[in-house]
């Protein structure tokens, strides 16, 4: 009978055991690793020189300038992504958010860059910036513009790159906000139009509100995934010129051979940061997403 | 307060013709419905006097105006859809008050309209809630005070009670005809309920297949259905329809018309027949009488017989309705009536 009893009580923690063995491996260990190694003065060599420090790591990090060369550069880069990707994504979505065959097209086209690699992206990109013989260029003279030096001036670098990002990640996020704006029952735009409300109305009075969940959603996610840049900065840049793209996850890179307590330490910094960053967002817009 | 005239107003969906040249006149403070089976272009003709769908040719006329290029926001018509469409993001308030606000109604008088208006419907308590928090009945009243607040001429409703379940439907329906009385504004009101049609109507539209079978008030569409669609779509269940025996002419008479007895009597029409189904509804019952061929819905107030029962149909002599050929109904006063009377009762006898 007692034995039946503490079946009856294990069975739950063994039905959850093989997924919690997954992410005690995966997940949690890792970060608890992480989180030991930036306490010391790692050697990769030899492991018994290995020195505990305390907080010395961070109190490098944060007093060094190229932290902060490299955070402000992620922050922009950020920045840029979010809010241009948003943009171009909601414009072109109300745009292609009637079902046609032409449309269907046209997202397929769209979203195209994103089942390609990153790698192969940056590297068509990185010819086409090429200051001198680039496609880009070609293009800005032909229209009468002066031609830019892209990647290769620290002015033109990041935004450079914000382009490249940008013009990868529309399609998906288009491709969530047309769902988002086909599921809006086209009754209620018929009930606006009774109502005599004007397009402009309909727009941020119905359907913004009505995709807000989306939106919401697409902001966490690519705030999270920018903040984490990495493959675009290495492929196309490596940091420069001049560290002008030197971002958090690059700088991470950098030290990993030299000082492995140091980069995990940094590690630790950009989870805090990532992790205040969506609990800021909850905060500050839960009570204006909508859900149904 | 507007009439609505629709004159050779034709509409056609991808190439499909929905509906074909229609004359229609809506009279003003009038409750008309517009019912018919599925597909019958009754919602059609609704959308086109909201112009949310607009005539493909012809025009539509709000209260002698030609309306064809106004915008469905600038036609003074509210309407109830059948899914409420209620805008989920606001509030019951914001909802009522959202129409007030596009036609620029000031602060003041829309807190004393939407304040008003929610307490008739019984939605005051409910004001700052969300939609997603109220029952069905409760939504179906945000929907009318919404199209109630903006004081509209012509108040147009898409099968509004077809999501409430039976109890609250019929209760429904007995506030909108007391709203209609209140408002004596045009009502158009689109069901596929006949029951709906009888109980509210002031005129009845019967349409199918995009054409109007009869436009006249309950009592006369029941009494003198203009044809054999319009005798067998009113009343529950559908009026007997049976051939004259040499040909296209067709008799009907109504299930309640008609009297049931175990031993034969003189009637103009009588018929032989068994009992094969027995619906016992409380306050009357309804037996499917099967005579050779022929099957007869009859309705009695009492509860006599039971089923495989042998007994005798008798219809009296002006309870019998004759269609002709085309399925239009003959006068009873045309000698056509007399001759088929006649016909009738000889077949009964043969």
């Amino acid at each position: 009978m007692d034995k039946k009893r503490l079946v009856e009580l294990l069975r739950p923690y063994l039905m959850i055991l093989p997924a919690m063995v997954g992410i005690f491996t995966f997940v949690v260990y890792p970060i608890m690793y992480l989180g030991y190694l930036s306490l010391y003065d790692y050697n990769l060599m030899n492991k018994a020189k290995s020195k505990f420090i305390g907080l010395d790591n961070f109190i490098e990090i944060f007093s060094r300038g190229d932290f902060y060369k490299s955070l402000t550069n992620t922050a922009l880069y950020t920045a840029g992504v979010v809010l241009v990707t948003l943009l171009i994504s909601l414009v072109i979505a109300v745009w292609l958010s009637k079902n046609s065959k032409f449309n269907a097209f046209v997202q397929a086209g769209i979203f195209m860059p994103h089942i390609v690699s990153i790698v192969s992206i940056a590297l068509v990109w990185l010819w086409m910036m090429e200051p001198s013989l680039g496609f880009l260029n070609y293009l800005l003279k032909a229209v009468g513009m002066q031609p830019l030096q892209w990647l290769q001036s620290s002015k033109t670098a990041l935004m450079s790159i914000i382009i490249v990002s940008v013009w990868q990640g529309i399609g998906y996020y288009v491709l969530i906000i047309v769902a988002a704006l086909q599921s809006i029952s086209p009754s209620i735009y018929e009930a606006a139009a009774l109502d005599n409300a004007n397009k402009f109305k309909v727009f941020y009075k119905i359907t913004l509100p009505m995709i807000s969940p989306q939106l919401f959603f697409i902001l966490v996610i690519m705030t999270i995934g920018s903040f984490k840049v990495f493959d675009t900065v290495k492929v196309m840049t490596s940091g420069g010129p001049n560290n002008a793209t030197n971002t958090l996850v690059y700088y991470i890179y950098e030290h990993r051979t030299t000082n492995i307590g140091y980069a995990s330490a940094t590690g630790m910094v950009l989870l805090v940061i990532i992790a205040l960053l969506t609990f800021v967002y909850f905060r500050l817009l839960s009570k204006r997403v909508h859900y149904q | 307060m507007a009439s609505i005239e629709l004159l050779h107003v034709t509409k056609t969906f991808d190439k499909q013709t929905v509906i074909k040249d229609l004359n229609l006149t809506i009279e003003d403070g009038k409750f008309t419905v517009l019912v018919g089976p599925s597909g019958c272009g009754k919602t059609t003709l609704l959308r086109m006097i909201a112009g949310l769908d607009p005539q493909s040719s012809g025009s539509v006329l709000i209260n002698g105006k030609d309306v064809t290029k106004t915008p469905p926001g600038k036609r003074g018509v509210a309407m109830v859809f059948q899914n409420y469409a209620i805008y989920p993001t606001m509030s019951v308030r914001e909802n009522i008050e959202f129409g007030l606000k596009n036609n620029g109604v000031s602060r003041t008088e829309r807190i004393e309209l939407v304040e008003s208006i929610s307490s008739t419907v019984g939605l005051f308590d409910y004001l700052d809630r969300k939609p997603s928090t109220l029952s069905g009945g409760q939504r179906q009243r945000v929907a009318l005070a919404r199209a109630m607040v903006k004081k509209p001429s012509v108040f147009l409703m898409d099968e509004p009670l077809s999501n409430l379940d039976a109890k609250l439907r019929v209760q429904m329906r007995i506030e909108l005809i007391e709203l209609h009385k209140k408002l004596g504004t045009t009502f158009v009101y689109v069901t596929h309920d006949q029951v709906e049609a009888m109980s509210m109507a002031d005129t009845i539209v019967l349409m199918n297949k995009g054409e109007i079978q009869q436009e006249a008030a309950p009592e006369i569409m029941y009494r003198k259905p203009s044809n054999v669609f319009t005798a067998q779509f009113i009343g529950v269940p559908p009026m007997n329809i049976g051939r004259l025996q040499e040909g296209e002419v067709q008799y009907g008479f109504r299930p309640e018309s008609a009297q049931l007895s175990s031993s034969p009597r003189d009637a103009l029409f009588t018929a032989k027949g068994t009992i094969v189904t027995r619906e016992m509804l409380g306050s009357e019952t309804i037996y499917q009488i099967k005579s050779g061929e022929q099957a007869f819905m009859i309705k009695c107030t009492e509860d006599l017989y039971k089923v495989d029962e042998e007994v005798y149909i008798s219809v009296s002599e002006d309870k019998l309705h004759f269609f002709g050929p085309d399925e239009v109904r003959l006068d009873e006063k045309s000698s056509d009536h007399t001759h088929h009377l006649e016909q009738l009762r000889g077949m009964c006898r043969g």
